[in-house]
């Protein structure tokens, strides 16, 4: 069993087998950025993701892939028979835009899967990135995080566009299930219940 | 006041719920300290010195007698008996176990109370005017529109974990009693020429470390975007605002790296794919929720009243408290009145459960059954009657309510520094207490007039130090306490951040050098010139002198 939840037509469930391998980009030293004493963890929007070496040293499995934005933004040529074929998906870090992805590439709707990584799941940036990939760039595949994927956050990431979940590993994606379910009204307007209650229902 | 229907009520129940399971969790530890951290924070919840703080949620400031009896209760229960209200309206404890939060969480659900996102990086609390549709000088009542916010960012999915921490304040009259510079956004309700109603935004606000006041992002904004709009700038916050140190996080400096027409430049391009989207607010939901806030049945009153002119005549302390504690109404006969929560020698802001059942008791009695928590740390009861005055003030008296010290030197905004709290540099609530004995006099503190003293226990600016016409700021200096004092701060339309004095003080020095500077404007003013007037007219030159005159560095002390 993996511990990816997906849900589908609002129903949420474990799926066996994955099938998508997930690229990571060659690890190089880099220094250590600290601050106040502190290791700085997070990369800011705009801050370089990979290096040259990294993206030319990058090997890419056959069979279906997810790869680094950066990957496919400098190889998407070596890609194109494999797009076709429904093999490519692309990941974005934390820091990453996801209109650096819509601007190369205008239909989004080509790759079965888009991915976010979530580097610290303190870090509320891909909760952006997901109502954007949904509503602004009308992404309808598969959309999903991992990475620090925690089931506390679920909610959240089901509203802002979410639907598949790579909890992290060691914890359980059992549990994690109930999570999605949290809250049954919620107030607002957002990507996924796009009305605020007021719309949704007469209040009296 | 606003009433939940079952969609409110089921969304505060599905929290508690949601809190009992994940306190269970982090008590069975299958989660971290780190992963319990912002779940905590988001409902209120600090680690501090000895104890969890639990913060409740107290809406811009609008509470009914039910609510202040559970509140009570609660102290009682699980606390020590006692409350504390917030510079941001809200009340806290000081002594819960965490073990009992989710306890005392399903206590406040049952009269519509909660305290979902009091602290954590989140959207927190909106605050408003105390007098919020009662004062005289009000163009538009705020509430309504604070309401549909708080509904608004009550669990925003997408702005759950922002850079840190969100403050809105809301404002709805011609003099600003909510700070609204001095927030993340803060928003001015007015109508133009045709009676439209308006909104001015500012935008990046904020005391801490660095603090910084508003810039006018957009000066007429219809109301009916108020939502849209603030997506748009919270979504550019979430997405560009620095993660990477906990100091430059706010929204303030995202708003002065870029420079407010870059910043607004962009909100405005993300604006334009919300505007007139589906939270785009409609005449009819702003009606559902202004009706909840109409006037009660005032009576037909005339705006004098003998007996009250005769007793205040007779009873010097009379007259004081209805100099002090009461205010202006806009319905003829009613007053607003203050319940002091500064008497000398307790920690300003607390207040017993006790005190907390008389409240309540007053509330239902004289004032339709609501009151308001300030920011200033006090309890306002906003309608009563101007021949029930002097009643109450005997009963409030009696409940140690009635200091009649309201605006004045010893009305001080006090964090709970190193008392309770572990980021402290020293303690605020010893020298709040040592001004307040040298002040106690009450003539004394009358003939000084409006004063606005404020004092925080560290640069995270919980006591307003920044805004105080007076601020004092515990300072780190190896391993003793001491103070660093500034003056020239003020709230309100023309808001200004203190600038300090010079060197700091130790401990028992601050009230002498408070003392000091009352002298150096009570020698100065000119009539009806207050302390700031003075501040504002002569510079701090002669206040620093007169402060600094016999101090040689390390050795003479500051006497009182
Ligand atoms: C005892 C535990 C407390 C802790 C650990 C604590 C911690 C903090 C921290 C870290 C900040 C700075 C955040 C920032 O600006 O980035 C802050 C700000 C603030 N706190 Fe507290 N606080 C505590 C109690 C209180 C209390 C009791 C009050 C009210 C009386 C209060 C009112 C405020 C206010 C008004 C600010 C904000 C200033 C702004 O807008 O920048 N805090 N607090
Ligand atoms: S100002 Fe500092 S000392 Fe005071 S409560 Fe806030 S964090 Fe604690």
């Amino acid at each position: 069993m993996s511990n990816l939840i997906k849900l589908q037509d609002g129903h949420a469930a474990i799926v066996a087998a994955d099938g998508w391998q997930i690229v990571r980009l060659p690890v190089v030293e880099t220094e250590v950025k600290k601050q106040a004493g502190k290791v700085v963890l997070f990369k800011l929007t705009g801050a370089e993701s990979a290096t040259a070496e990294q993206i030319a040293g990058t090997e890419v499995p056959a069979g279906k892939v997810l790869l680094p934005l950066s990957v496919w933004l400098a190889r998407k040529a070596e890609f194109a028979a494999r797009v076709a074929a429904g093999e490519i998906g692309v990941w974005l870090a934390t820091h990453e835009l996801i209109e650096t992805l819509a601007e190369d590439q205008t239909d989004l709707n080509v790759f079965p899967v888009i991915a976010v990584f979530i580097e610290r799941f303190a870090d509320g940036r891909a909760y952006s990135t997901g109502a954007l990939v949904r509503s602004r760039f009308g992404f309808k595949n598969e959309l999903r995080a991992f990475g620090d994927v925690l089931r506390d956050q679920l909610f959240f990431l089901k509203r802002c566009g979410f639907n598949a979940y790579d909890i992290r590993a060691d914890r359980s994606a059992e549990d994690a299930l109930a999570s999605l379910q949290d809250f049954s009204e919620p107030y607002q307007g957002a990507t996924v219940i796009e009305q605020p209650v007021w719309r949704r229902y007469a209040r009296g | 006041m606003y009433k939940y229907d079952e969609y409110d009520q089921r969304i505060v129940d599905e929290r508690v719920a949601q809190f009992r399971d994940q306190t269970r969790r982090y008590l069975a530890g299958e989660l971290s300290e780190d992963e319990f951290k912002p779940l905590r924070l988001q409902n209120g919840l600090y680690i501090q010195r000895y104890a969890p703080m639990l913060r409740v949620a107290v809406p811009y400031g609008l509470l009914n007698s039910t609510q202040i009896r559970k509140l009570a209760h609660i102290a009682r229960t699980w606390d020590k008996g006692y409350a504390h209200v917030s510079t941001r309206q809200n009340f806290q404890y000081n002594w819960p176990e965490l073990k009992n939060v989710p306890d005392i969480l399903a206590e406040l659900a049952t009269v519509e109370m909660h305290a979902i996102q009091t602290s954590g990086n989140c959207i927190r609390n909106v605050t408003t005017d105390q007098f919020a549709g009662i004062a005289p000088d009000e163009v538009v009542d705020p509430r309504p529109l604070a309401e549909i916010i708080r509904q608004w960012s009550t669990f925003h999915p997408e702005f759950a974990l922002l850079p840190r921490k969100f403050k809105f304040a809301v404002s709805g009259s011609s003099n600003d009693r909510a700070v609204v510079q001095m927030h993340d956004i803060g928003l001015e309700f007015y109508r133009d020429g045709s009676g439209e109603l308006l909104i001015k935004v500012w935008v990046g606000g904020g005391l801490g470390r660095t603090p910084i006041l508003g810039e006018v992002i957009e000066a007429a904004l219809p109301w009916q975007h108020l939502l849209t709009y603030a997506d748009a700038i919270i979504r550019v916050y979430n997405r560009h605002g620095r993660r990477d140190n906990i100091y430059k996080a706010r929204i303030k400096i995202l708003v002065k790296a870029l420079g407010i027409e870059e910043f607004k430049r962009q909100v405005e391009a993300e604006w334009a794919h919300h505007k007139d989207g589906p939270n785009t607010i409609t005449q009819a939901e702003f009606d559902r929720v202004a009706k909840f806030f109409t006037a009660p049945a005032y009576e037909t009153l005339t705006d004098r009243d003998a007996g009250i002119d005769a007793k205040a005549a007779e009873e010097k302390a009379f007259a004081n408290w209805l100099k002090r504690n009461v205010h202006a109404h806009k319905v003829a006969g009613y007053r607003a009145v203050t319940l002091s929560l500064k008497p000398t020698g307790i920690a300003p802001g607390d207040i017993s459960d006790k005190q907390l059942e008389v409240v309540a008791d007053l509330a239902d009695k004289y004032s339709y059954g609501e009151l308001r928590t300030t920011h200033e740390q006090n309890i306002v009861l906003s309608d009563v009657k101007l021949g029930d005055l002097y009643a109450l003030w005997q009963e409030a008296r009696a409940a140690g309510l009635a200091t009649p010290n309201i605006g004045l030197i010893t009305d001080i905004i006090c964090c709970p520094g190193g008392d309770f709290c572990d980021l402290a540099n020293a303690k605020s609530i010893p020298i709040a207490a040592s001004i307040q004995q040298l002040f106690d006099d009450l003539d004394y503190q009358h003939d000084i007039g409006e004063l606005e003293l404020n004092i925080s226990g560290c640069m995270n600016s919980c006591g307003h130090h920044h805004v105080g016409h007076i601020g004092v700021l515990g300072v780190d200096k190896g391993d003793s306490e001491w103070y660093q004092v500034s003056i020239g701060g003020k709230q309100g339309n023309d808001a200004s951040l203190g600038a300090v004095i010079g060197p700091s003080f130790a401990a028992d020095e601050v009230a002498g050098v408070v003392k000091r500077l009352i002298d150096v404007y009570l020698e100065n003013r000119s009539v009806d010139e207050r302390f700031i007037d003075t501040v504002r007219r002569l510079g701090h030159t002669p206040f620093k002198e007169r402060v600094y005159a016999d101090r040689q560095p390390g050795k003479q002390k500051v006497e009182a």
